[in-house]
């Protein structure tokens, strides 16, 4: 019983930690799900959003303003990697770690701005002393200032967003992009400039998320990014495989990666609660994403060849319906 | 139309895998032209096709399409003058998006893409007349993911990109070759009606050499890099397999043997 009742009541902790952590879900989904990029750039970008949001704070800015400082640096995160990439000729992977192992010696630095030291790994946001937009201390109270309130609005907001830029003219053409190149650029798309796009998108997402988180614990550090990219992988394919048959529409797929991330945060309470260590969890989150990416792969393998005999073999007016290996 | 000027493409050059894809290729096509284009593997037939459309730059020479100097310019810039289908049926669609998100993208070929809607109502119903034409039932599935069609179905929509807003130059790269025979003919005629009803200047490469000489004006045969034969107007009317066979003999200097180079 009283596993339960202590259980139960990190559980709203566990959500605030997943709707954040769904908001740098999303942005992995952009690169991973929409351009098929895995963009190691976010274990930086998201300390980068945290940093840029807690220095800004302290030097009593506007939470809102240093939100918005946030997501610019992310995005400028982003380009840096997406040039790396593009105009580099750097295969991504690569392009994200480099700028990844950039950000940690540049992270170190922007929490240090307007202090003695040079460098500094940890700065603090005391809820006591700002006005934070989001804090974990009242994740319990029914009131306005309940963090969980806010972040749903910034998650359904987040959503809305970036389903109507998926939709217009230039949102389809970053689809196509990842999709298929070749048919892209045969039919005139600049496949490496929406490359850039999509990352400057998703970084600017990432360091949301770092914002917030900072906010949210009261504090910016040099390792919260550590593992960023697992975390949001793992919320993206949780996310598909418990919701993906039944969410077909885009904005539900977004919401299915916020929903992914919460899903995990309640497992990881709940292993955490059952005698982990909390450092054992990278472990976890590593095995359960190399689980969940292995398991449809043994499955479209399967499936794929069934495809391909049937592709080419069927008429014009024959099987209307060929397997659903692609569906995205 | 499309002029190539003196066009030589080397692949791998200076290692020990070097092969001279195109030997001071020229070949002018006019304004309507319907070309098809034969030859064995390795005759440099899809690397002539690849170095109009810009998948990979010349080592020398220059291509034009319709007075603009293209030589230089990347596959996406290129794409405004060109319409293109490939071989391989999951090439030139987009498998994960639907049918008419597909057509959208393709109604935009050469045009700035920005934060208008990806696809309008008006052309929602364009896109399903077109469909209709095709024959195949895809009016009534239009939102249904590309991936989800078979390869002959994938093909015709495909073509129907290609030419959705009028190219300048229609390049068919042996677009026929992985259907079965039934759909092979259905996608050849719908290129043809296509081709006919727009005047567009095509160019075709085909591996059956009696599709070669039943479409088209003009009919060019690549041996080792080069243009080996060019038959035009009443000349290709009365070609046969086997007087083009006779014709490639005597270009190649060799036997019976060789002509199954031809139909490979």
């Amino acid at each position: 019983m009283d596993f339960l009742t202590a259980f139960f009541n990190s559980l709203p902790g566990a959500v605030g930690q997943g709707l954040i952590w769904g908001i740098m879900a999303i942005g992995v989904y952009i690169t991973y799900r929409i351009l098929d990029i895995a963009d190691l750039t976010v274990d930086g970008s998201l300390v980068t959003g945290g940093a840029v949001a807690a220095l800004g704070i302290s030097l009593g800015w506007n939470p809102w303003l240093a939100m918005l400082a946030a997501v610019l640096a992310g995005m400028l995160a982003g380009l840096v990697t997406g040039i790396f990439h593009t105009a580099c000729g750097i295969p991504a992977i690569l392009a994200g770690i480099l700028t990844q192992l950039a950000l940690y010696s540049i992270n170190l630095r922007i929490m240090a701005i307007g202090d003695a030291a040079k460098t500094k790994a940890t700065l603090a946001v005391s809820v006591d002393k700002y006005d934070l937009l989001v804090s974990a201390r009242y994740i319990r109270d029914i009131a306005l200032n309940n963090p969980l309130l806010l972040m749903t609005v910034f998650s359904a907001a987040v959503i809305a967003l970036l389903y109507w830029f998926f939709g217009t003219e230039m949102g389809a053409s970053l689809r196509a992009t990842g999709s298929n190149p070749n048919m892209a650029r045969a039919q005139g798309i600049n496949t490496d400039r929406n490359k850039v796009i999509g990352l400057v998108v998703s970084n600017g997402m990432v360091a949301m998320a770092g914002g917030l988180l900072a906010q949210y614990q009261g504090s910016a550090t040099i390792d919260m990014g550590r593992g960023a990219i697992v975390i949001g992988l793992a919320a993206v394919i949780i996310g598909e495989v418990l919701l993906g048959k039944v969410f077909q529409n885009f904005a539900l797929k977004l919401l299915s990666a916020v929903i992914g991330a919460i899903i995990y945060y309640v497992v990881i309470t709940l292993v955490l609660r059952l005698g982990l260590e909390s450092t054992d969890l990278k472990l976890l989150t590593a095995l359960v994403v190399a689980l969940f990416l292995t398991v449809p792969y043994w499955k479209g393998k399967y499936f794929r060849s069934q495809v391909k005999a049937s592709a080419i073999g069927a008429g014009a007016h024959g099987k209307a319906e060929i397997g659903g290996d692609e569906d995205a | 139309m499309l002029e190539i000027k003196n066009v030589w493409k080397t692949f791998n050059a200076g290692t020990v895998n070097e092969k001279v894809a195109l030997r001071d290729v020229s070949l002018t096509l006019k304004d309507g032209d319907f070309v098809t284009v034969i030859g064995g593997n390795g005759a440099g037939k899809s690397t002539l096709m690849n170095t109009v459309a810009g998948v990979y730059p010349v080592d020398r020479g220059t291509i034009i399409i319709d007075g603009v100097d293209v030589t230089r310019l990347p596959e996406h810039k290129r794409a405004p003058y060109i319409g293109r289908v490939f071989q391989d049926p999951m090439m030139g669609t987009a498998a994960t998006m639907q049918i008419e998100e597909n057509l959208a993208l393709a109604a935009r070929r050469g045009q700035g893409r920005g934060l208008k809607p990806g696809i309008t109502k008006v052309e929602r119903e364009l896109y399903r007349t077109l469909l209709a034409s095709l024959g195949l039932g895809l009016e009534d599935r239009m939102t249904s993911k590309v991936g989800l069609l078979s390869g002959g179905q994938r093909q015709a929509l495909t073509l129907l990109m290609a030419t959705l807003k009028k190219p300048k130059l229609l390049l068919l790269d042996e677009h026929t070759a992985a259907l079965d025979p039934k759909t092979a003919a259905k996608v050849l005629e719908t290129t043809e009606d296509i081709v006919q009803r727009d005047k567009l200047t095509t160019l075709m490469i085909t591996h059956n050499m009696r599709d070669a000489i039943a479409h088209g004006n003009r009919l060019i045969m690549m041996y080792e890099g080069r243009i080996a034969i060019d038959v035009s107007g009443e000349e290709k009317k009365s070609l046969t397999v086997e007087g083009l066979l006779e014709m490639f003999s005597k270009v190649s200097g060799s036997d019976e043997a060789d002509d199954k180079l031809l139909l490979s």
